[in-house]
């Protein structure tokens, strides 16, 4: 295909998706070892009714104030769940339960209360996002990658989803070395000084703002399958951290880059008009390398012998 | 008959900071019933202190409150007479060995690494004599030739050997192990208090919560007994007594138990 | 409008809808009591969104075996089958790879999910119009719902009920101790496939009025619910049934008084309308009935632990123990104790010494096994065995028992 055809309708598409898929993938890791993977779960669903707040507040669809929103719903979830885990004595996966699914019927109620015909913001867009859309007029070719006029009219969740990458990493690096201590051995964690609740939250703060982030263009069910599955895959694959943060970033990479060509691409190619979903196809995709390293990994199974009691 | 509620607890002037950990007026609950009640605990310098006591009885949690991983209901902490987050540094803990997931992926070496979180910070690079000093604690505990090996391959005795050498790179002053000798082999056991009584030539003090009464003597020069409360404190002549004994375990000891041990400590 | 909606005066579809959501809700009420008990209720979550690739394929079977594809038995057919797909594939990674559950549930939910928007968007593109209805599955939809739909949903609703309760003494045991299940030699894991099997049944049946991606909260919430009123496990099924058909009935029913009142998201509120209440009210499990107890405990752990001090001459190390006693007339501001204080400062020291007495004695090791450092020993020792004990320890005489 001719730069003339790809810069403008699927650079920016496909480098958003992987930056999303990344910056997903990175806290991911931890959470599947933390065996908090439905935080992400909960976190995504709960985007819904802090975007739909902060639009009644504004009252108009702009960026800030909904990752704003959106961000503060996370984090209220995550307090909500702890909370009433911890009062309530209920296990985590019913406390989860609970709280993301009356957040997501809350938001749901409100926005059919509220008149949103104007403005593009439904249901439907919520949960599988519009990855296809976000595409950049203002190229010719190749050329316009180094072009200032026609840098300036990029969709804006490039620029922002590039920061959010840049600042999950930036997390990532700094507090590497407290994460994996922390996640291997709490109790441990604590006696050298580690505030370790703090560093948990501060965990799935970051996470949050990734599916923020993502779930703008992919959608919020979506940013699930990014939170776990190139992690799970990856950990199939190796047996230390180092190495299984690499493989993750490269399967988060791989399922971007052919989910988002089979959307547009794979129904041609089988005579068909129309492409597809992209951001389902790279969950799809994302679901295709689990299979195969569950099924052909070298590290599939549990290590040695199990834990004794 | 028995006289151990008065020797409860240490006079009014005794100084905290002789001690390399103090205990004063400890009380941990987990809900409505309190794990460990009022307890007060001296260790003494560059001994080796065995805390025992029945299943449940508040041993480990006891450790833990006292390095701050559980928060107590009242009481208070100090080691070397500060309080304990002036002390960290100076203090080196093993967990249980099955508090942890030992599927996590990660080798050996990175394991004893992790004792030295304290001094390489957030950022500091892992630099050559860091390895080596890693390896001499692993040398220690003679797991030298596992350093590259995935710690899911390992067996339980040599888990708690990493655990221990880990806690031998962080250099402490205070040494608390919880159940070091749980479920371990015979060879990993000699192993372990080889160690310790190494640390202890060194000066450093060591406290162990143990189960099994009758390697007491042969150990511990001190021991600190629980059932809840503190039942007795002081060295194992002193402490460790039949009468303590069947203070401590009451019924769940069965007579002749006592007895045999109660031949055993003379 | 409301009143007439929760007596059933509505027309015939709403008020089917309202009898349908009812027995959905206490289909899902018991279902999931049963899930919540073995821990596994996010298991649910994974089975609903599970559903949607199936709900598609039936959809595009349908339509190129001619018919017009939006015939609600054959769409629920479909996703009964993807659901089951999705669940063995659940089981199968946490079985045979090194996954944890919560990973397995999180792949299998997003995935399924994906592919299913994959194939939505497949069916967007086959005819205009043709789709219509489809999204409904995802957040439900009830208004214009068909006659023939309808009767489906309250059909299923109850048939899904009759056959919980033809399950529910095997599923009860396995729920409450699969070793003992085991032991009296009950096939414990096809009776979990079986559960899971009416956990699909219920999902099924809720996507029409509820939605895939919200039925879950009607299996998790009610169960919750109703273990905060109850230890007792056939209540918790019974209560969990009733929150659940509650919710459900008055739900539908209050969606049907209004416009722009989505069924799915209204029945979850009211679902979550109960939870709140028992969080806070519960009177065990509840919070406010915890703080107060902790409060009330707080105390008399500070105040125990004050009085032996006391007792003993110890320096009084905490402020809030000195507080108490100076409160109660026990002790003065500056710790020394008071002639009352220094009576129950005597008494709480024997009592430890009875205490030390009753522990070490095995004839009295029912007794012994009660002690946490507050008990009184009166409640657990008659009169004459603590004059007994007292015997037994000596020294001076005279303490009030």
């Amino acid at each position: 295909m001719s730069g003339e055809e790809f810069v403008p309708l699927s650079l920016t598409p496909l480098l958003i998706g992987i930056f999303a898929a990344v910056a997903c993938a990175l806290p991911g890791n931890f959470l599947v070892l933390r065996r908090q993977a439905l935080i992400g779960d909960a976190i995504s669903h709960v985007v819904l009714p802090g975007i739909v707040v902060a639009f009644l507040l504004t009252g108009a669809i702009s960026a800030w104030p909904m990752m704003l929103g959106a961000a503060g719903a996370a984090v209220i979830a995550v307090i909500l769940i702890e909370a009433i885990r911890r009062l309530g004595k209920i296990e985590p996966g019913a406390a989860m339960g609970v709280v993301f699914t009356t957040m997501f019927a809350g938001g749901v109620l409100l926005l059919e209360q509220t008149d949103t015909s104007t403005v593009h913001l439904d249901v439907e867009h919520a949960l599988y996002g519009n990855l296809e859309s976000l595409i950049w007029l203002d190229a010719t070719g190749w050329s316009s990658v180094l072009d200032l006029e026609a840098l300036a009219g990029l969709p804006v969740e490039l620029p922002r989803m590039a920061l959010t990458l840049v600042l999950v990493i930036a997390f990532t690096w700094l507090f590497w070395r407290p994460l994996k201590l922390s996640t291997f051995d709490e109790g441990f964690a604590r006696t050298v000084g580690i505030r370790t609740n703090l560093l948990g939250l501060a965990l799935v703060v970051i996470a949050a703002i990734a599916a923020v982030a993502a779930f703008d263009a992919v959608g919020s069910i979506i940013v699930i399958a990014m939170f776990i599955c190139p992690p799970a895959a990856a950990r199939m694959m190796t047996n230390q951290l180092e190495h299984q943060i690499g493989w993750s970033v490269g399967f988060a990479i791989a399922s971007a880059v052919s989910g988002y060509v089979l959307a547009g691409y794979g129904p041609l190619w089988l005579g068909a008009q129309d492409a597809v979903s992209a951001a389902g196809m790279i969950a799809t995709m994302s679901g295709v390398i689990l299979a195969l390293t569950a099924v052909f990994g070298p590290c599939r199974t549990r290590a040695g012998a199990p834990v004794q009691a | 008959m028995l006289d151990l509620v008065s020797n409860q607890g240490t006079s009014p002037t005794d100084t905290l900071g002789d001690s390399s950990l103090a205990i004063r007026g400890l009380t941990v609950s987990y809900g409505q019933k309190p794990a460990v009640f009022s307890v007060d605990m001296t260790v003494q310098p560059g001994a080796m202190t065995a805390i025992i006591g029945p299943n449940g009885a508040g041993k480990s949690t006891m450790l833990k409150a006292a390095l701050g991983i559980v928060k107590p209901l009242s009481g208070q902490v100090t080691v070397f007479g500060e309080p304990l987050e002036q002390q960290r540094a100076r203090i080196a803990y093993v967990p249980q060995r099955a508090s942890v997931d030992w599927d996590f992926p990660t080798r050996v070496i990175d394991v004893v690494l992790m004792g030295l979180y304290r001094e390489l910070g957030l950022l500091g690079r892992v630099r050559s004599r860091h390895k080596a000093k890693a390896m001499d604690c692993l040398h220690r505990v003679g797991m030298r030739d596992f350093a590259d090996r995935q710690i899911g391959q390992l067996s339980g005795g040599q888990q708690q050997r990493v655990f221990l050498a880990r806690s031998l790179a962080q250099d402490a002053d205070l040494y608390l192990l919880d159940e070091p000798f749980a479920g371990v082999d015979a060879a990993t056991e000699k192993a372990i208090i080889g160690v310790l009584k190494s640390l202890k030539d060194a000066g450093k003090t060591v406290v162990v919560v143990h189960h099994d009464l009758a390697t007491v003597t042969d150990y511990f020069d001190h021991v600190f007994l629980i059932n809840t409360r503190k039942v007795a404190e002081g060295s194992v002549a002193e402490a460790f007594t039949a009468d303590t004994l069947q203070a401590a375990y009451g019924g769940r000891l069965a007579t002749a138990q006592v007895d045999q041990l109660s031949r055993v400590v003379g | 409008m409301l009143s007439d909606a929760l007596l059933l005066q509505l027309g015939y579809n709403a008020s089917l809808v309202a009898i349908g959501a009812t027995l959905l809700g206490v289909s899902a009420g018991v279902t999931g009591t049963f899930l919540f008990l073995r821990k596994r209720a996010l298991v649910s979550d994974a089975i609903s969104h599970a559903t949607l690739p199936g709900v598609c394929l039936a959809f595009m079977l349908m339509v190129a075996f001619g018919g017009d594809g939006r015939n609600l038995v054959g769409l629920l057919l479909g996703s009964a089958v993807s659901a089951w797909i999705g669940l063995l594939c659940l089981n199968w990674l946490t079985r045979n790879t090194r996954l944890a559950e919560d990973a397995a549930i999180g792949s299998v939910l997003s995935v399924f999910f994906g592919l299913g928007i994959v194939l939505l968007t497949v069916i967007q593109t086959m005819g205009v119009g043709r789709q219509a209805g489809l999204e409904g599955f995802l957040l439900g939809s009830t208004a214009g719902m068909l006659w023939a739909d309808a009767v489906v949903i309250a059909i299923g609703g109850a048939s899904t009920l009759a056959l919980i309760l033809l399950m529910r003494r095997p599923m009860t045991l396995v729920a409450f101790d699969p070793e003992y299940a085991a032991a009296r030699g009950l096939p414990v894991d096809r009776i979990d496939l079986a559960m899971m099997g009416l956990v699909m049944a219920v999902t099924v049946v809720g996507l029409k009025i509820v939605g895939l991606i919200l039925i879950v909260a009607l299996l998790i919430i009610p169960p919750v619910t109703a273990r905060f009123w109850t230890e007792r496990s056939d209540r918790v099924v019974l209560l969990g049934g009733i929150v659940g058909g509650l919710s459900g009935y008055l739900g539908a029913a209050l969606s049907a008084s209004a416009p722009n009142l989505p069924t799915g998201p209204i029945i979850v509120l009211v679902s979550f309308g109960f939870f709140a209440i028992s969080l806070f009210l519960a009177p065990n499990r509840g919070v406010l009935a915890a703080i107060l107890r902790h409060f009330r405990f707080q105390r008399r752990v500070h105040l125990r632990q004050g009085l032996l001090a006391l007792a003993q001459g110890q320096p009084i190390y905490e402020r809030l123990t000195l507080r108490l006693l100076t409160r109660a007339g026990l002790a003065r501001a500056d710790g020394v104790a008071t002639e009352a204080g220094k009576a129950r400062a005597a008494k709480a020291l024997r009592d430890e010494k009875r205490w030390e007495v009753i522990r070490s004695d095995q004839t009295h090791e029912a007794a012994a096994a009660l002690y946490d450092g507050l008990r009184d020993i009166e409640t657990v020792l008659t009169k004459d065995q603590i004059v007994e004990i007292d015997h037994q320890i000596g020294g001076p005489q005279g303490v009030p028992a």
